[in-house]
């Protein structure tokens, strides 16, 4: 029997208006080189000044997950040539970085919980990028210098589906913080992972094989999968130690398979040393009472939902994973409905209808619509039936509430009189069903039931026609 | 040459054809070779740049083949303060391959002379610079000092050269050789000019994150050569030094002296340390500074087969043997296996030196030392790097230290050679560095 370590490395990138170092802009998709400066082009002469911005945004993370905030850290020169580094070396923090030793709580189906443990979080430059046309290659440095976040677990999870849940989670929290946007398609959250593999009950860490950069969730369970059914079956093999070697692999989607990145690794020496351009990054204790001011946290917000709406753990955790599902929901309520009603209609309706990764709110469909929909069935406008029709209707074509309540005739119809004169002519034309209900024949409620709302084509609100034909039955 | 100060009184018109007066004497000595090119900005006091202080427009290329055809696309701080105060940057000077050097010999324009001595080295990084001063090419000159290079060419030329405290004057816009080391600094033909052009380029800058955040005001206009100082002096250092420098040592005591400052006898440790420390902290810090230069966004690049090969040709036809051999030993000591060994240990050694310096000026305002062991040589003479690095005894502890000094010249040497000796200040502490500066100057001009 094997056990799976799985440790992953997460380079957030926090979304700062302006670079680490310098005061160019961080916004994307902007002609090539144009944002950039003697300082992130790695000009003769041009110093980097730290951006305070992104310091607090770490900070923040910190405090998020419990870390210890190094109020004096420190920064340092990772030397390396490649063109995408117009200095040949990366700001970074080894030696003391901003935050150290965090956890983060993961939540299984079942309810139960693990603690992963978070080694550090320090902050650091992005590179540019290379591009390749043929054979000529290109450099664009608009993103060299862009500040990124990189945290660091302790190999504490094992298994994918433990990965899996510790990056969600990890996801929503920078999300809910607001320090970054935390896009895997852009980019902006980006993620290592190491795994090795060890017979259970062994307490040594064999070699660990990191998979580099892979931008979904799904393909990171596969990754870590695939990769685990090769370290076990060349343990099983025989061929474990030549075989299995530290090294960087890539996760190729198509092949399902990974691969190793280079034929032979040179062994990297960083040659790390202090950056002399920089002094030591102090957190002073205004900047410190900051940091330390976060935004409710995906766990508080779900026990807050637990407890002020008296929804499910189990819908409060579904529906706070996410923020702007969060604030969708919110929004929702903020039209005065019931809690219960917002989630059905939020997780069971417009969710169950929604596919290809489109979530409630990048849906055509507003917070504002779905509440105003479930106000609509609690004020008797419509049936939840209709209310269905409705919501497929908007999906499909947009448009407002009302108006499509109205052009597609599912008003309910509550007006007493209406009902009143429906009924009387169906009672008049079963005169006999009458007298046999009349005579204890309970069961044939139903059916006068059964032919108003035939008659109203639907539209009759259920609540209403009851009451009439109890009250005439009873004459 | 009218010094800086007269030279504050000159009109427009007096400006333009003092201009046209330094083109001509730089252009009938093209053999002393202080300047690369004379290019002029704006429309006032004429102030030579060493070539590795960023003007918008020229060509900065801190000596160096990797960068010539480059063109800097903004100014250093220090010549938007030059421009502010009326003063216009004015012609390249000569210097060291990235400022690496003691002879202005490895420049990639070729050497520059001694105005003094034409087969004399004029000392170096900052040679050209010192070279212009001296020979009444330029008014003044500004330098850049790491571990002596704007002290000792001033003493090998006798000009006064003068390294502020590490902090005052911005980097933003000098081509780096050692970041935690390299200052900007004034090379003047007197005392008062060096405080006139460093109250001028001094200054908290925030582009400059080791820029010191403290405003001092200005020194010139309370220059003051009658303040009575406590001077330390260091008779155990002093005595490796050559006999002229021994002598000058000697005479500048006596002066100081009758001057009516106090002298108190002190040590320091040995500068065998200080060269260790300098050379692992140095050569760490300019082995990535000068990791920029591959060939890729900008300077010459050499092709090579593929990527890494372009990376080696550019570097290795780029850059000149002694450059190389500083990239190299600052590889070794951060290496992995040896970063503790060096790089660490020598940051200790660090330490203890700014501790020693701290103790002593507890006690003392200034201290009196050589600022080379010998007065220029003949070119050649210094064939053995380490022979040359050795040759830096004296000046590289104050910038471990980060302490303001300045080189002036005290007396002749027996073949005729000016004999430089510097007085080192606490931390910030300028204005007592220059007026106990220019009470020498005084005395030994009286
Ligand atoms: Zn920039």
């Amino acid at each position: 029997m094997f056990e799976t370590i799985i440790g992953l490395e997460v380079h957030v990138q926090l979304n700062t208006q302006s670079k680490l170092f310098c005061s160019c802009p961080t916004s994307f998709n902007h002609e090539q080189n144009t944002n950039t400066c003697p300082t992130c082009l790695a000009l003769p002469g041009a110093l980097p000044v730290l951006n305070k911005e992104a310091l607090r945004k770490a900070g923040m993370f910190g405090t998020a997950v419990g870390a210890t905030i190094n109020r004096t850290s420190f920064f340092d020169r990772k030397s390396y040539f490649y063109p995408d580094s117009p200095s040949a070396y990366q700001i970074t923090q080894l030696y003391t970085p901003i935050v150290e030793h965090g956890t983060l709580v993961i939540d299984f189906e079942d309810g139960s919980q693990k603690t992963i443990r978070i080694n550090r979080a320090h902050i650091e430059a992005d590179a540019g990028k290379n591009i390749h046309e043929g054979s000529i290659s290109k450099v664009d440095l608009n993103r060299a210098g862009t500040p990124l976040l990189e945290i660091v677990s302790e190999p504490d999870m094992r298994s994918a589906e433990e990965a899996i849940l510790y990056l969600k989670k990890l996801h929503s929290i920078v999300r809910y913080i607001d320090i970054s946007d935390a896009n895997m398609q852009e980019g902006s959250f980006r993620v290592d992972v190491n795994v090795s593999i060890r017979p259970k009950g062994d307490e040594k860490l064999y070699t660990r094989v990191e998979i580099k950069n892979i931008n979904s969730f799904r393909f990171i369970q596969r990754a870590i999968e695939i990769e685990v059914a090769r370290q076990k079956e060349a343990w099983e093999d025989g061929v474990y130690e030549e075989e299995i070697v530290q090294e960087t692999r890539l996760f190729d989607q198509v092949k399902q398979e990974t691969r190793s990145m280079r034929g032979k690794e040179e062994a990297a020496d960083y040659r790390y040393f202090p950056e002399p351009d920089l002094l030591k990054v102090i957190v002073d204790d205004a900047m410190y009472a900051d940091i330390c001011s976060i935004p409710e946290l995906p766990d508080a917000k779900k026990e807050r939902f637990v407890n002020d709406f008296a929804i499910s753990e189990y819908h409060a955790s579904l529906i706070t994973a996410d923020l702007e599902n969060a604030h969708y929901f919110e929004e929702m309520l903020s039209l005065g409905i019931s809690a219960k009603n917002a989630v059905t209609w939020l997780i069971v309706e417009l969710q169950g209808r929604l596919s290809g990764g489109v979530t409630p709110s990048t849906s055509p469909i507003s917070a504002v619509m779905l509440g105003m929909l479930v106000k609509r069935i609690e004020e008797g406008v419509i049936s939840g039936k209709a209310a269905k029709e409705v919501l497929d209707y908007l999906l499909e074509n947009g448009g407002d509430i009302d108006e499509v309540i109205e052009k597609l005739g599912l008003k309910q119809v509550s007006d007493t009189g209406a009902l009143e004169a429906l009924i009387d002519e169906i009672l008049n034309a079963n005169a006999d069903k009458v007298a046999e209900y009349k005579s204890g024949k309970d069961k044939l409620f139903g059916f006068f039931v059964g032919q108003a709302m035939k008659a109203s084509k639907g539209s009759a609100n259920p609540n209403t026609l009851n009451e009439i034909l109890q009250a005439k039955l009873a004459q | 040459m009218i010094t800086l100060k007269e030279a504050l009184k000159l009109s427009k018109e007096e400006l333009i054809s003092l201009k046209e007066e330094l083109k001509a004497k730089i252009a009938d000595n093209p053999e002393l070779n202080a300047y690369i090119d004379v290019l002029n900005v704006g429309e006032g006091i004429p102030i030579a740049i060493k070539d590795n202080i960023q003007v918008t427009g020229w060509s900065v290329t801190s000596g160096s083949n990797i960068l010539k055809g480059y063109i800097a696309p903004y100014n250093a701080t220090v010549i938007e303060k030059l421009l502010a105060a009326n003063m216009s940057p004015f012609g390249r000077t000569n210097m060291d391959e990235f400022a690496m050097g003691s002879t202005t010999e490895s420049s990639c324009y070729g050497k520059t002379l001694n105005p003094l001595n034409p087969n004399c080295v004029p000392g170096g990084s900052s040679g050209g610079s010192a070279a212009a001063v001296a020979a009444g090419l330029a008014v003044a000159a500004l330098g850049s000092d790491t571990g002596g290079s704007i002290r000792q060419p001033a003493a090998f030329c006798g000009i006064v050269g003068m390294k502020p405290t590490y902090g005052r004057v911005s980097r933003y816009g000098l081509g780096a050789y050692a970041s935690s080391l390299d200052q900007i600094g004034p090379m003047t033909q007197n005392v008062e000019d060096a405080a006139i052009l460093y109250d001028i380029i001094q200054g908290y800058d925030p582009k400059d994150s080791t820029s010191a955040d403290r405003n001092d005001g200005t020194v010139s206009d309370k220059l003051d050569p009658n303040v009575k100082y406590k001077i330390a002096i260091v008779p155990d250092y002093v005595k490796d030094a050559s006999e002229d420098v021994r002598n000058a040592y000697e005479k500048a005591i006596d002066v100081l002296k009758s001057a009516g400052h106090t002298i108190v006898e002190k040590t320091l440790m040995d500068p065998k340390y200080d060269i260790s420390a300098y050379y692992i902290t140095a050569t760490a810090e300019a082995t990535t500074n000068l990791a920029r230069y591959d060939g890729i966004r900008y300077g010459n690049r050499v092709e090579g087969e593929n990527l890494k090969d372009t990376f080696l040709q550019t570097r290795s036809k780029g850059f000149g043997a002694e450059v190389q051999r500083r990239i190299m030993l600052g590889n070794f000591v951060l290496s992995s296996g040896y970063y503790d060994a060096y790089y660490v240990k020598a940051q200790k050694v660090r330490s203890l030196i700014q501790q020693e310096y701290n103790k002593i000026f507890d006690e003392v305002d200034l201290i009196l030392t050589p600022v080379a062991p010998r007065t220029a040589y003949e070119f050649g003479a210094l064939s053995d790097p380490l022979e040359m690095y050795l040759s830096d005894i004296y000046t590289i502890s104050v910038n471990l230290a980060g302490l303001p000094a300045i080189s002036l010249p005290v007396d002749t040497a027996t073949n005729g050679m000016p004999v430089g000796l510097q007085l080192i200040a606490a931390p910030y502490a300028e204005q007592t560095l220059f007026n106990g500066a220019l009470s020498l100057e005084t005395k030994l001009k009286g």
